[in-house]
């Protein structure tokens, strides 16, 4: 019987030859297909319950004030700070852009309707993506691991009512109103980075918000912070409930949750724009 | 009545009950033996609908557990206590809430007083002081912990108690206390219970009656004489690795009741 080739045989005789490695992509497209189509149906049957519990309002409704609080105040700081430098930003980068015969105050308009349109509610979404989905992942993944979860539904209480609604109540109330916060930090950070740096006057920024603003603005800003409200809370939360594997798979679910959300973030974010704006 | 029948269930490819038929009589003490990853944790799940069979029946109080709605099923795990192997109590809370969630009772949950009296009652029977109640989860002991599993358990007033390897983990002395207390409570509250453990020594001491649970099945079922006296070699290896005792010791301890 012939020995086999390890790269040590291969050492000494120089005649090691690579196993041969198919990759069948059909397979692996399959596999990745079942697997999503397998998530999404989840996810489904986790709104469904959700949907279900609401009923249960006694339950959920002062564990989501709980978690309003923790939403909210916890995350002002950070949203506020974030918003106003993006505010900053984008107004000293409209006043590099718009020189030469463009007048002033169109930079104005690029600075309000930038921060409402997009900047507000994608980057709050973003930072509460990172803050408050990892932390629901990381708590429910525990409390999954360790049987809490078990416990919990052993009792005879029902695990969404108790946990879940309240979690993605709070996040789906809270960051329209973190969103509104940040719009208006950022525009007033972009008013006084434009005042001071491109010499913008009071008038010509209120002219230029008030030129290019529309009532349709807000409430696409609203809309858009609702549905990513709901990404941030809805995956954190159902990656947390499928956590396997102990403190390995919370750290594996934390991570997805944070990737996935913000991954979802986007794409709303896209889809939303088409939908709304066209 | 606790009744599963020809119960199957796997995970992936791995086949952890393959028709499992297993009765627990009102008032009975049984002890569930098997090695560790056997399925023992896994069946015990089946009974209050933690996890449900891919094929076979199974019943408590008439009622087939897998066909219950989610009210149904609330009610009837309001029934059957279920003390799990590492307490799994609420990190978040403080034991006097985690007793709080025990009290299935939803009006009475809401009344502070009864609250406040019951939960020192419960720890009173745990044999752990009042002031247990204010401590959080990680500011107690591994046996307190279990300890406090169990008042958590019984503070619904259960007609059965699902023990999930009480004394896994513990010291012998704390493990002798978990031991008694299971006994206290079959004795004092008279609730059905099954108890699942590796601990051969355990099961002897608190059970009733033991099923020894093996490649996914019931492998020899019996009083702790019965099964002292079941010739199947797998069954006396078992038996035999964590227990060497004799028919007669077990005896003396029956006549005596000292410990074994």
């Amino acid at each position: 019987m012939p020995e086999p080739e390890t790269r040590e045989s291969w050492r000494l005789t120089g005649t090691y030859r690579s196993p041969v490695v198919t990759i069948d992509v059909r397979q692996i497209v399959g596999r990745a297909s079942l697997m999503a189509a397998s998530h999404i149906g989840r996810v489904a049957l986790l709104l469904i319950e959700i949907l279900r519990g609401l009923v249960e309002w006694r339950i959920w409704v002062p564990r989501a004030f709980e978690q309003a609080q923790n939403v909210g105040y916890g995350s002002l700081f950070v949203v506020m700070l974030t918003a106003a430098f993006a505010g900053a930003v984008t107004s000293l980068q409209a006043g590099y852009q718009f020189t030469g015969s463009i007048p002033i105050y169109y930079a104005a308009g690029v600075i309000v309707e930038s921060i409402i349109l997009e900047l507000g509610p994608v980057l709050t979404a973003l930072l509460l993506a990172g803050r408050i989905g990892a932390r629901y992942a990381a708590e429910l993944g525990s409390m999954r691991v360790t049987e809490q979860i078990d416990a919990l539904e052993s009792l005879g209480r029902n695990a969404v009512s108790f946990l879940i609604i309240p979690r993605v109540v709070a996040g789906t109330v809270m960051l329209p109103v973190l969103v509104v916060v940040a719009d208006i930090v950022g525009i007033t950070a972009g008013y006084l980075a434009s005042k001071s740096s491109l010499g913008m006057t009071h008038a010509d920024f209120v002219h230029g918000a008030n030129f290019f603003f529309r009532p349709l603005d807000a409430w696409y800003s609203m809309i858009k912070s609702v549905a990513f409200g709901l990404a941030v809370t809805v995956v954190p939360c159902y990656l947390g409930l499928s956590t396997k594997q102990g403190a390995e798979g919370v750290g594996r679910s934390t991570t997805s949750a944070v990737v996935s959300a913000s991954v979802l973030i986007l794409f709303l974010d896209a889809v939303l724009t088409q939908l709304l704006l066209q | 009545m606790i009744e599963l029948k020809n119960v199957y269930k796997r995970f992936g490819e791995h086949v952890v009950l393959d028709g499992v038929d297993f009765v627990v009589q009102p008032g009975e003490t049984v002890a569930l033996l098997g090695p560790s990853g056997v399925g023992k944790s896994v069946l015990l799940k089946h009974i209050n609908g933690l996890i449900h069979p891919d094929a076979g029946e199974v019943f408590v109080e008439g009622m087939d557990v897998r066909l219950l709605k989610r009210r149904e099923l609330s009610r009837l795990r309001s029934q059957v206590g279920y003390v799990f192997q590492y307490g799994a109590l609420f990190d978040s809370e403080n034991v006097f809430e985690n007793i709080r969630l025990g009290i299935t009772d939803d009006e009475a949950a809401k009344d502070r007083a009864f609250c406040e009296r019951r939960v020192v009652e419960c720890l009173g029977l745990v044999n752990l002081p009042p002031d247990t109640a204010e401590k959080y989860p990680a500011e107690l002991s591994g046996g307190m912990r279990k300890r406090v599993g169990i008042a958590r358990a019984i503070a619904g007033q259960p007609m059965y108690l699902l023990y999930d390897e009480p004394t896994s983990g513990l010291d012998p002395v704390n493990a002798s206390i978990i031991d008694s207390l299971v006994e206290k409570l079959r004795d004092e509250l008279g609730v059905t219970s099954v108890v699942v453990t590796h601990d051969v020594r355990s099961a002897f001491q608190i059970a009733n009656r033991i099923a020894l649970l093996h490649e996914g099945k019931i492998r020899a079922e019996g009083n702790p004489e019965q099964l002292l006296a079941v010739e199947d070699e797998a069954v006396q290896r078992f038996l035999g690795r964590d227990l060497d005792i004799t028919l007669a010791q077990l005896k003396r301890y029956r006549t005596h009741g000292s410990s074994l």
